[in-house]
């Protein structure tokens, strides 16, 4: 049960969207442009596996799900490969890009200056924009928020992941706006 | 000098929303909400949440901006908010901001570490649902805004009194600035 009264069963963030829709509307408006929106240069499925990651990283069962189920629909791969990145990307079979943005990733996640210029340097040789740098650090930093939102309500989750591989397609298509 | 290409000389925040506005407005819209928006919790109370996080997240433009407004909001009683950011214990705050304080301080660690005993402690002080919704929220937003501002190391001005100016234009409320 969740820390306070939500007058409703819905999982997770969804819950507490429900219980408060009035901050719930910028928060999904922003997952959607970050996440979503097609005029970006990282794909959804690259966006989704950050905030996966750095969900696995804050120990947020349902966010690492939830994306980790999205990331692996738009990648095209199952959950254990998910898994394997979230385990060790650096092994992982993933661009030296994508890699040097995972790494950037993980600093935000321990704390904003623990970003360090020779990370955003060799994110650029890999040929990272500004853009990309951008959003990075802004994923990861809104999954910081995201995860202690979810956690420090103690909302509830469920437990077979397989809940979450089964409503990406859904969730995929209906994007972040429409709630069902 | 930032990590990416935003407009010189316009600090935090500002110069990162400026460099792409299309997630700035959510971002603003949620500060508007969650701090200017209707709340059991005073605005004064919700600046000095967000200052006492930002405090704990080393991230010097959050807390000084943010410590600004709220001296502005609590007015002759602008005291109040250095002693809180020295010991919030030995403030001259309620029983209730302590506890709402002691539940952000979990936040800013990790959303897991709110338990269940925190949350009975600000409901014997008479916290609400919606108080430690906001509570809550708040703190993980600032722990999402702290490491866009640090992780993309925008401009921190050093000056106290560009603080007291910028205090003062946040107490008006949270506008996208204009592009340049």
């Amino acid at each position: 049960m969740a820390h306070i009264n939500l007058n409703n069963d819905l999982p997770g963030i969804r819950g507490l969207m429900a219980y408060r829709p009035e901050t719930a509307t910028p928060l999904n408006a922003l997952a959607e442009m970050l996440l979503r929106n097609d005029d970006n240069t990282l794909s959804r499925g690259e966006r989704e596996l950050i905030g996966t990651y750095v969900s696995y990283l804050n120990d947020c069962f349902f966010c690492q799900n939830v994306h980790g189920a999205l990331a692996g629909h738009y990648l095209n791969c199952d959950i254990n490969k998910i898994d394997e990145i979230k385990n060790d990307f650096n092994t992982a079979d993933l661009s030296s890009k994508m890699k040097s943005l995972l790494s950037i990733a993980a600093s935000v996640q321990k704390g904003g200056k623990m970003v360090t210029e020779e990370q955003i340097a060799a994110a650029r040789l890999e040929n990272a924009t500004d853009k990309e740098i951008h959003d990075t650090v802004l994923i990861a930093a809104a999954f910081c928020m995201f995860n202690r939102y979810v956690d420090g309500l103690g909302t509830t989750a469920p437990l077979d992941r397989q809940f979450y591989i089964n409503r990406a397609p859904q969730r995929a298509e209906d994007g972040y706006l429409i709630l069902r | 000098m930032a990590h990416i290409n935003v407009p010189e000389g316009v600090p935090g925040i500002r110069s990162l929303v400026m460099f792409r506005p299309e997630t700035g407005k959510y971002l603003y819209d949620l500060a508007q909400e969650l701090l200017r928006g209707e709340s059991p919790l005073s605005q004064a109370e919700r600046e000095l949440i967000a200052a006492y996080v930002s405090k704990r997240n080393d991230c010097f433009f959050c807390m000084s901006s943010h410590a600004a407004a709220a001296r502005c909001l609590y007015n002759d009683e602008e005291g109040i908010v250095d002693d809180v950011l020295n010991d919030m214990q030995t403030a001259d705050i309620s029983n209730k901001m302590k506890a709402l304080l002691h539940i952000a301080g979990k936040v800013q660690i990790l959303g897991n570490e709110v338990s269940f005993e925190d949350i009975e402690l600000a409901r014997n002080e008479g916290a609400s649902d919606k108080e430690l919704h906001d509570t809550v929220l708040i703190a993980a937003a600032f722990c999402m805004f702290n490491r866009y501002v640090d992780g993309l190391a925008s401009f921190t001005p050093t000056d106290p009194e560009a603080y007291k100016e910028m205090g003062k234009r946040m107490v008006q409320g949270y506008n996208l600035p204009p592009q340049q």
